[in-house]
């Protein structure tokens, strides 16, 4: 996974709330391969209408803000399902850091799993970058992970991340390896655990058909 | 004496590897399942050169995008039939059993699991989808993770999770005719909001919900997602054992004596402290439907839907404009006035045989004014309703009785409500676009659906229960 320590990036501001799995990724493009890249279908339905021309009012329309890397969003980001897939429509189109209110518990683990930042600020903070990159969108917002601060425009302000999870961004972090190195643990754990619970164990060896 | 535990904090101790100083805490997974859309952790674990690490602990079951119509023939769609055939191979090649589309067995994972007997209390369980919240029902701990920690869970068995808080839900009191898990459900969706549990585990107790039967419990664990928890959970207790005896995977005999002696004791201590605590009075939850984008936008029956006008938040009264805009409902009107185009029963949230047999109750001798489909939860809840009968009366009030899958919940095998269509539906979604691009979705119970396919609008189901069994 990519590190992420400091990111000077343009912000679009997306002034909703809610905005779930499924307005992030419509469902029918699950299917799709990683390596096909998502970020061309990222908030499809909201950024085109049925012909697939583009709607005006979508923010992200905006020229200006098409190389945004930094999205500020309302309350509840990513709430609903645990489509993975989200997270990679934000990050292939460019994303890397989520400025929101709150965030779907699901979304926010899948996001420091692939290198996204899920900055959390008050409902208050939110709506003044928000107004700040409006009238000013050429003007990048830095993104301080290590010092947990966000500047823009001519203020600074203190954004809550886990602790856990800015750890992993700011080191880069895989967690396959990192439990790798518990290995004797689980094989021990799971011996221990089968005989105190026996009953955890299946009843019976399952059947294969297809 | 030591500290008295809640539930969760009970399950969690007994799953716990390690815990890092960092306080995450390694867990061990019991049972993993896994679907079509879990193709992407394969495919992780297979780049990494790893294997499945505990493929007896694992159970793939094809749900999500299998055909409900026409399954005798081959899937039409090659992107969708490949999927299906991916899951097969996935599932194959790491000697995983597979409840796959010609088993008897199929379904929705969330009633498959449950049904077979693989979903037991004192569990730790997880799934590539959010609605796993669904297995907290018998006093598992059920949540639903992303692909990076499905493919995790594939080569390790193992999970790094931070302990959640713990929230206490109480429903007290005698739910009245017509009113059921479902309303409680969105009764208390509405009451925290749609992101309201969020970071929380829940805990459902009170005597409304000890009533439950299993398959209400399962609507309502369900739901938890819908209100921000990553779980919700009932402890286990007679209606459970009973639920579980002779299930195929579930102990029998004298294992299944000792498992219900360990499975008593799941439960919150009496002095077990909850970081948050709320309570509802189960006597006065109506029939329940939702009027919006969002399932907290859900109101009673008899109510009418909000007026943004009236909202001093000017936040709050853009939403609303917003939600009713994309919904194509007038500010103020009465609920029972929205005319629907269809109808769909089905989901994990309602496609159980108790959910089948509430929505025929009252189908029984009468007719749809709109078209819909039946898609039970699984093949075996197919089979026992057609064993009831109840297929014969959906099909007579002039609904589809199709196969078993996801369906219409989402949408991605091709059961689509057409753009502009309004549904009334009993899954678990009403986000724009969930059930189709432009579908608007109004959710509500199995009876509440079909009292609004009998009408052709949204319709209170209580009077026309009368002189009916429920
Ligand atoms: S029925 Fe709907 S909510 Fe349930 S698992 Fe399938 S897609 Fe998800």
């Amino acid at each position: 996974m990519e590190k992420f320590v400091q990111l000077s990036a343009k912000a679009c501001p997306l002034p909703f709330s809610n905005l779930n799995t499924d307005q992030i990724l419509p469902a029918r493009y699950l299917k799709w391969p990683r390596s096909k890249g998502l970020g061309t279908v990222l908030f499809q339905d909201l950024r085109f209408d049925a012909d697939g021309n583009q709607k005006k009012d979508f923010p992200l329309n905006q020229l200006l803000w098409q190389s945004a890397k930094i999205l500020v969003a309302g309350r509840n980001f990513g709430g609903g399902s645990s489509r993975e897939a989200a997270v990679y429509a934000l990050y292939d189109y460019g994303f890397r850091c989520v400025i929101a209110p709150s965030f779907g518990d699901i979304f926010a683990q899948n996001a420091v799993k692939n290198g996204l930042v899920t900055a959390v600020v008050s409902d208050a903070d939110v709506a003044d970058m928000a107004a700040a990159v409006s009238s000013n969108p050429e003007r990048p917002v830095t993104i301080d992970l290590d010092r947990r601060t966000i500047v823009c425009g001519d203020r600074t302000y203190a954004f809550e991340i886990d602790p856990v999870s800015r750890n992993q961004l700011l080191n880069g972090w895989d967690d396959v390896d990192l439990t790798e190195s518990y290995r004797d643990q689980i094989v021990r754990f799971s011996i221990e655990h089968r005989a105190r619970q026996p009953w955890a164990v299946p009843a019976r060896a399952g059947t294969q058909v297809s | 004496m030591s500290e008295p535990q809640t539930l969760v904090d009970k399950l969690w101790s007994t799953h716990e590897v390690v815990r890092r100083d960092d306080g995450t805490s390694l867990l061990w997974v019991d049972r993993h399942y896994v679907h079509e859309g879990s193709f992407h952790a394969f495919s992780q674990m297979k780049a990494r050169g790893r294997t499945v690490a505990e493929p007896g602990l694992t159970f793939g079951v094809a749900d999500h995008y299998v055909p409900t119509r026409g399954r005798d023939h081959a899937i039409a769609n090659p992107e969708i039939a490949a999927m299906v055939r991916n899951l097969e191979a996935n599932t194959t090649e790491s000697h995983i059993a597979l409840f796959g589309l010609r088993d008897p067995r199929q379904g929705i994972v969330h009633v498959v699991g449950p049904e077979q007997g693989l979903t037991l209390p004192g569990l730790l369980i997880v799934c590539g989808d959010s609605h796993t919240s669904t297995h907290g029902a018998f006093g598992a701990y059920a949540f639903g993770i992303g692909a990076s920690e499905v493919a995790h869970v594939l080569m390790t068995q193992t999970l790094w999770q931070k302990r959640p808080k713990r929230m206490r839900i109480s429903v007290d009191g005698t739910a009245t005719v017509g009113v059921g898990a479902k309303d409680i459900a969105l009764a208390i969706i509405a009451h925290v909001g749609a992101d309201g549990a969020q970071g929380h585990a829940i805990e459902f107790g009170g005597s409304t919900i000890r009533t439950l039967s299993m398959e209400g419990r399962m609507t309502l664990c369900n739901m938890s997602i819908e209100a921000g928890g990553r779980c919700g959970m009932v402890a286990p207790d007679a209606t459970t054992f009973g639920y579980l005896k002779g299930r195929p995977y579930a102990p029998e005999g004298d294992a299944y004596d000792r498992a219900t002696e360990a499975w008593s004791a799941l439960a919150s201590d009496a002095e077990a402290r909850f970081d948050r605590e709320i309570t509802l009075d189960g006597n006065v939850i109506a029939p329940i439907v939702t009027w919006g984008t969002t399932p907290d936008d859900a109101l009673p029956i008899d109510a009418r839907v909000p007026d943004p006008s009236r909202e001093g938040d000017p936040v709050r009264a853009k939403y609303l404009r917003d939600a009713l805009d994309y919904m194509a409902i007038a500010p103020g009107k009465k609920l029972t006035e929205i005319p629907i185009d269809r109808v769909f029963i089905g989901s994990c949230t309602n496609s159980r045989i108790e959910d089948l047999r509430a929505a025929a109750a009252i189908l029984a001798g009468r007719v749809s004014k709109v078209p819909g489909l039946v898609s039970p939860g699984s093949s075996s809840v197919k089979r026992q309703a057609e064993g009831e009968g109840l297929d014969r009366i959906f099909r007579d009030a002039g609904l589809e009785w199709a196969d078993s899958g996801c369906s219409m919940c989402v949408g991605i095998n091709g059961d689509l409500v057409p753009s502009g269509e309004r549904c009334a539906s009993t899954t678990n979604r009403n986000f724009r676009g969930r059930q189709g691009p432009g579908a608007r979705t109004h959710l509500m119970s199995p009876a509440m659906v079909a009292a609004a396919a009998v009408s052709g609008h949204l319709a209170d189901v209580r009077p026309l229960l009368a002189g009916r069994k429920p």
